[in-house]
């Protein structure tokens, strides 16, 4: 039996927002430590949306968005993908390398993704390690692959991950700042079919 | 523009001459395109997933390649389509993510086009064309008066199939 988000129960449900509440803040943290300067964060928004819906999240379907997708594995096996617009990708850059006047509309450079790659995998590893806290399980994420393409191409992964089991996605939308660039991005953790069973047990709300 | 039709993800439409079928920024998802030239009678359907599982009391039809192409025949079938005259272009079915190890999400592209050609195989309907595979999005466009697909991508242009 599988268990897909349309399955689940608001005591569930709510537990996956927290867990995606507690994880973001996690994620903040590390950068703001990495920084060390002040990176204000708003509650991060819990959604769940029928997968209709899922391309439009960033704009129309073929807006330029980037994707930064990591492999989980060890106990919880999926993915996870961290996306933003091209203007928060270029926010996050200029808060990471400390500048200020990039242009926001130019194509990023090898220097700005290999940026941005990093980015996803601090933001992303200490989301998972929040996870892992949580649910005494093990959980290890892979080395990062970006993707600069039309949101409905990048959004279809997580889509389909979690089109397997149902027809609805959730996701994490936060928004951060330094004070001058601001960043709003998307996480998805995308669960394999089975993993929904371990990461629901692990937290002790299984049927 | 007013002649539009847009086809979600997981979606099917039907359209008559001069109208056009379009769905936009396909990733993994297969776009199947169906034509029948004489009644210029097109049906596209963006396909997620290869097979139906089985069992599941209530699923969206649309969303895998069995169930959709199937449907999307019915519903052409309706406008004055026949199977026989049908003709079939595909497109998408990339992999936005590269990693060596590649689990079930990420080489799902592959799988999705192979579906789609099996099922059009069993229905005996001939592909004529497909821009299939590689790293990419597109954005299709199905055009119901003479069955000209055209494939928009960023990195690549435009081209005609």
């Amino acid at each position: 039996m599988s268990i897909g988000i349309d399955d689940l129960n608001t005591n569930q449900l709510d537990v996956l927002k927290e867990i995606g509440n507690i994880g973001a803040g996690n994620a903040i943290t590390a950068l703001a430590k990495m920084l060390n300067k002040k990176v204000d964060m708003s509650v991060p928004k819990i959604k769940i949306l029928n997968f209709k819906e899922i391309p439009e999240i960033l704009g129309s379907s073929d807006t330029l968005i980037v994707g930064i997708l990591l492999e989980v594995t060890g106990d919880l096996k999926g993915n996870i993908l961290f996306v933003l617009d091209s203007s928060s990708a270029h926010s996050l850059v200029n808060i990471l390398m400390g500048r200020l006047d990039a242009d926001k509309a130019a194509e990023l450079d090898e220097i700005e993704i290999s940026a941005l790659k990093e980015m996803g995998n601090i933001l992303a590893g200490s989301y998972l390690s929040a996870l892992s806290m949580l649910t005494n399980l093990n959980i290890l994420p892979s080395v990062p692959d970006l993707c600069i393409d039309m949101a409905g191409a990048i959004l279809s992964v997580p889509a389909i991950g979690f089109g397997k089991v149902g027809d609805s996605v959730l996701y994490i939308e936060t928004e951060f700042t330094d004070g001058t660039e601001k960043v709003a991005g998307e996480f998805f953790l995308i669960p394999d079919v089975d993993s929904y069973e371990t990461l629901l047990s692990a937290l002790g709300v299984m049927g | 523009m007013e002649n539009i039709i847009k086809v979600g993800m997981a979606d099917l439409n039907v359209a008559v001459s001069p109208f056009i079928l379009t769905t936009l920024g396909l990733g993994s998802c297969v776009g199947v395109c169906l034509y029948d030239s004489i009644a210029k009678v097109a049906g596209m359907a963006h396909i997620m997933l290869p097979y139906s599982m089985q069992g599941k009391p209530k699923i969206n039809l649309a969303k895998y390649a069995d169930t959709g192409i199937e449907l999307l025949i019915s519903e052409m079938a309706k406008k004055g389509a026949i199977k026989s005259r049908l003709v079939a272009k595909l497109a998408g079915g990339a992999q936005m993510f590269n990693f060596k190890q590649e689990n079930d999400i990420i080489k799902i592209g592959q799988k999705n086009v192979l579906a789609c050609k099996e099922i059009l195989d069993d229905l005996n309907i001939r592909i004529i064309a497909e821009d299939t595979g590689g790293n990419f999005g597109r954005t299709i466009e199905l055009f119901a008066e003479d069955g000209r697909l055209m494939i928009r991508t960023i990195g690549f242009g435009v081209k005609q199939i």
